[in-house]
């Protein structure tokens, strides 16, 4: 680490930390959780975010002054990030051509004139 | 009433005092995310002394709450000696966390039937975010507690130091029976029964123990203070002592 690395919190510059290797063992930091919040009852939860803890119980109390201090909120999930099952990013080109496929929107097809014409029918 | 104003105060400068000392730890919590949250309750503390001066301002004929915050001398302040107390370690802090929020907690649900409507309102508000407020304290008193051997001799030991303070909170009031007759407050002998009980499942779980033959520190309801209040009474005013007639 170089001297441009150095803190410029003088609390944590006068800790004289060690340069160079993190002092940070694999061991001692905590893993993150994913965040999860539901602003009203029957809405979806919806991700908004992280937090690092020790298990799910910390997650859920960091998670709430995390992300649900200022908004509304009624409940809120936390998942471990590891336990995410994801697509790889480079797979990202299955979805290219999603949005060519417009015969899979409403409103591709033109059905107005059809639906005026049956309710005109029904007065 | 004069007793009703007295016990008014008595919550209100607890919480006033406790949410300064707290918000110390601001920028220098053990990790980001207990920053922000234990910042945050520093907060609620300020906002809940707020809204009872509010009320003694506005049914009690009382100064603004600004100036009942920041404009009385150390001895007319109501508070207990434990909220003085510097925050010193992250184990003393979360310990007194733990018993005052617990304290708070019981107090605003007993007070949610108080025959004075204005208190009862207010209690049934607070009531939600004081229970975060002791799930986070319940949540790091058995992770710390159930931690390492060193984890757990300084929770041991910071319990064992905050308890006779944290039995002051529960310092007998001026005029407290007429509160009880009135039906204002059930009183700070039952205040403290149902708070021991709350406590107790949470420190067996924790693995820690209550300290014995422990002796409250009583006082502060009655103005006497440690030698900590006044540095940060000073520290706490500074702003406003600047001109005290200023618009913010």
């Amino acid at each position: 680490m170089s001297d441009q690395n150095k803190s410029l919190d003088p609390r944590i510059a006068r800790l004289e930390l060690p340069q160079g290797e993190s002092i940070v063992k694999p061991d001692e930091y905590w893993g993150t959780f994913e965040v999860f919040l539901q602003e009203k009852r029957g809405k979806f939860h919806q991700h908004v975010g992280s937090v690092h803890a020790p298990e799910q119980e910390m997650a859920l109390v960091f998670a709430k002054e995390q992300y649900a201090r200022r908004g509304k909120c009624v409940n809120m999930w936390v998942v471990k990030t590891t336990d995410i099952f994801a697509f790889q990013l480079a797979d990202e080109d299955m979805f290219a051509t999603t949005p060519d496929k417009q015969h899979r929107e409403a409103g591709m097809y033109k059905v107005r004139d059809r639906i005026q014409e049956y309710q005109n029918r029904q007065k | 009433m004069q007793s009703l104003k007295n016990f008014l105060y008595t919550i209100a400068d607890d919480n006033l005092i406790l949410g300064h000392r707290n918000s110390e730890w601001t920028g220098l919590g053990p990790m980001l995310e207990e920053d922000i949250a234990f910042s945050s309750m520093a907060q609620d503390k300020v906002g809940l002394a707020y809204q009872l001066y509010q009320l003694l301002h506005t049914d009690m004929g009382e100064g603004h709450p600004d100036k009942v915050a920041f404009a009385r001398t150390e001895t007319e302040f109501k508070c207990c000696q434990l909220v003085e107390y510097p925050i010193g370690e992250y184990d003393f802090s979360l310990v007194r966390h733990f018993l005052f929020d617990h304290a708070m907690y019981e107090l605003f649900s007993m007070l949610t039937t108080s025959a004075y409507p204005a208190l009862a309102q207010l209690a049934v508000k607070v009531r939600g975010e004081l229970k975060y407020h002791v799930l986070h304290a319940d949540t790091w008193m058995k992770k710390l507690g159930n931690g390492s051997e060193e984890s757990k001799a300084r929770m041991q030991s910071a319990l064992n130091y905050a308890y006779p303070l944290a039995l002051g909170i529960f310092e007998p009031l001026e005029g407290e029976q007429e509160l009880v007759q009135y039906g204002y407050f059930e009183g700070m002998a039952v205040l403290q029964e149902r708070w021991l009980a709350s406590i107790m499942p949470v420190l067996e779980t924790a693995g820690l123990k209550l300290p014995v033959n422990a002796e409250a520190t009583f006082g502060g309801r009655k103005g006497y203070h440690t030698e900590y209040l006044a540095p940060l009474l000073k520290e706490m005013t500074e702003v406003f002592a600047i001109d005290p007639e200023a618009e913010w």
